[in-house]
């Protein structure tokens, strides 16, 4: 039988990491621009975070506190996972508040509470390529961004407007990067969109099943794709947070019984619970959590 | 009242709790031995390795184990040990006719140089179960003559003589040979790193392709020039050396298949061929692979592309069956946000929708009225 497996800092042996390095730097250089990287097989499945976890793997030190996020909770089964893993691997601080953690990994969201500089943010990436459904060949995609021919992503919006009266994606929004690349912000909710524009954080895209590392550098400029005539637009929410009544925040929607009852409550969790915290109450908040508990 | 779900690590730990007991079964039935594994279901393992790309039977064994019986699950276990291996070089090309051969057959010769040996195959048994085998039943021990240490000349060689058969082909003096294991998938690929990627490829997933270019999807009009498995030797170039070191020897099981080939522009007429190579002893899996090399050349050879066979970024970026398992798999995750934004933007259409028709439906009514 072959020795019992031993494992580096970070999972990653270091020749690893310095190869993930490299392509990080590459992607801060050209904002936007999918840098090819020979990404590794992760103790987790393919698209499950393997790109994330692979840039957090690499740029990870023992002095970073690490929040995990999974459609803005901390405590969604695979950011428990995820987490649990780099406590593991790296003994490193974790942390579920926003403004403590230096490296946030996230798949979906954009946490509520503004990034400030020195933070990180890591992005999940199941696709990449934000052109990929209008041509699937890669040999293809990549021309077209070589060239800067965007045509067909306006084409496909126009369509959406004239089909539907409206830009009907609403998720993975297509962004232009630096008036360069058009890049794809991940599959968050377009509400997210306008906090990567000029974010005194680094971002960083990581796809591990398809190989790809991309970046957005700070203070960038990160555009949503849209018309004179039909200006992006983020989703509004009727109500507020029933349970720290927030407004102007992503909400999700709880159902509450069989009978279409449902309620509105923060998708940001560390977000939800600061501001109960401080006394903020929704409607349905439960009476017994004392303010400042 | 909804309170936000706390404790997924707990659930994660208990669900893990869960696993293990079930993994592990009834306590009164003793467990299974890795080396009962390795001895007695040596073509998953076979499997394992192949598509885990590590030749490590014990350790395919463990995975086996592990993964209750599912080789996918097997196969990742494996390939997520042996990322975090340091590669320390890279071995000399093996040399297949000098192969300890087990078995070799060839469908485009009655007899060739090297016979045709049968060796340890399915073929020809009948598909009844044996229900004596529930039990330990004596085993006759197989009649086996001494190896000669003969080469075994490859058919490729024999029509080669002829000029009837493309050649290996070269490839340029400064080509290194490419890892896919190492850098990123660039298409079109170099051949060396699209028959690495085949080797590793899901072997129900190439099986089907190969299935679908026999049944007109690309034909290829296919023979078995032969297939041969058996052991080699590895050998390595060290610097300080001056002749290369052996390193052991593998198991593999490697298929030549010969095509018809009318020519083309690019071409004279000729047979072209397609290749297979894995580890361990899997003629499915070599066959089937050979099959879809062969359809994959098509541009080089100047065919017109007009099946999935065919299609390099299709096939080799779905070929493998981790990468496909783990995306299919993720599935499952949370989407609930894209989910809620999606909802949201169903819902404001729907609106729409109903008031558009309830606005024509009121003209209509004043119309007839």
């Amino acid at each position: 039988m072959s020795e019992i497996a031993t494992y580096n800092f970070a999972y990653l042996d270091e020749q690893t990491k310095r190869m993930i390095r490299r392509a990080i730097l590459k992607g801060i250089a050209i904002p936007g621009y999918q840098v090819p990287f020979a990404s590794r097989e992760m103790p987790m499945p393919y698209g499950w975070g393997t790109g994330g976890v692979q840039v957090t793997a690499a740029i990870i030190g023992p002095d970073d506190v690490l929040k995990v996020i999974d459609q803005g909770a901390d405590d969604t089964t695979n950011a428990v996972s995820i987490r649990a893993f780099f406590r593991k691997v790296a003994d490193v601080a974790v942390t579920t508040e926003t403004a403590k953690a230096t490296i946030i990994q996230t798949r979906h969201r954009i946490p509520e509470h503004p990034l400030t500089a020195g933070q990180t943010l890591v992005y999940q990436v199941p696709i990449p390529e934000p052109l990929r459904f209008l041509e699937p060949r890669e040999t293809e995609t990549r021309k077209m961004h070589a060239l800067e021919e965007y045509g067909l992503m306006h084409v496909k919006l126009y369509e959406d407007i004239a089909r539907h009266g409206r830009i009907a994606t609403t998720y993975a929004y297509p962004v232009k990067v630096e008036g360069r690349y058009v890049m794809d912000p991940s599959p968050t909710p377009k509400f997210d969109n306008p906090k990567m524009h000029m974010s005194p954080a680094l971002q960083l895209f990581g796809a591990g099943r398809e190989k790809r590392i991309y970046a957005v550098p700070p203070f960038t400029r990160v555009v949503s794709l849209d018309f004179e005539d039909h200006p992006f637009e983020i989703q509004t929410f009727d109500q507020p947070c029933a349970l720290c009544g927030a407004e102007q925040v992503y909400l999700d929607e709880v159902i509450l019984d069989d009978k279409g009852g449902h309620m509105f409550v923060c998708s940001d969790t560390d977000h939800c619970e600061k501001r109960q915290a401080c006394g903020h109450r929704g409607h349905l908040a439960p009476a017994a959590l004392e303010p400042a508990q | 009242m909804y309170v936000a779900v706390k404790g997924g690590e707990a659930a994660i730990a208990n669900a893990h709790r869960l696993l293990a007991d079930r993994r592990r079964g009834d306590r009164s039935v003793p467990a299974l031995r890795v080396d009962q594994i390795v001895e007695q279901l040596a073509l998953g393992i076979d499997r394992v390795m192949a598509e885990g790309s590590l030749y490590d039977r014990e350790l395919a064994a463990l995975a086996v184990v592990q993964s209750r019986g599912d080789l996918i699950e097997a196969i990742f276990l494996v390939r997520a040990y042996r990322t975090t291996l340091p590669r320390f070089g890279y071995t000399r090309p093996i040399d297949t006719a000098a192969m300890q051969v087990e078995r070799r057959v060839s469908a485009t010769y009655k007899d060739l140089p090297g016979g045709q040996l049968l060796g340890p195959t399915f073929d020809y048994t009948h598909r009844l179960l044996d229900p004596q085998l529930a039990g330990d039943p004596e085993v006759v021990e197989p009649e086996q003559r001494e190896a000669d240490g003969q080469r075994m000349t490859r058919v490729s060689e024999i029509l080669a003589h002829e000029g009837l058969i493309e050649a290996d082909g070269e490839l340029p003096e400064d080509h290194l040979t490419g890892d896919i294991t190492r850098e990123p998938l660039e298409f079109p690929l170099a051949r060396d790193s699209r028959l690495q990627a085949l080797s590793r490829g899901d072997e129900g997933f190439l099986l089907a392709l190969g299935y679908s270019t026999q049944r007109g999807y690309g034909r290829s009009h296919p023979f078995v020039g032969e297939v041969r498995i058996g052991e080699v030797e590895l050998e390595l170039d060290v610097p300080e050396l001056p002749f290369p070191i052996t390193l052991g020897r593998i198991r593999v099981t490697e298929c030549q298949m010969v095509n018809q080939f009318k020519g083309s522009a690019k071409a004279p007429p000729q047979f072209t061929r397609g290749y297979g190579l894995v580890f361990g002893q899997s003629e499915r899996k070599a066959m089937a692979m050979s099959l879809c090399d062969r359809a994959l050349r098509a541009g080089e050879l100047g065919e017109d592309v007009t099946a999935p066979a065919q299609d390099e970024e299709f096939v080799i970026s779905h070929s493998d069956n981790v990468q496909a398992t783990g995306f299919v798999e993720h599935l499952k995750l949370p989407h609930y946000v894209d989910f809620q934004a999606e909802l949201d933007l169903v819902r404001r259409m729907r609106s729409e929708h109903e008031k558009r028709n309830q606005t024509n439906e009121t003209e209509r009514r004043e119309a007839a009225e």
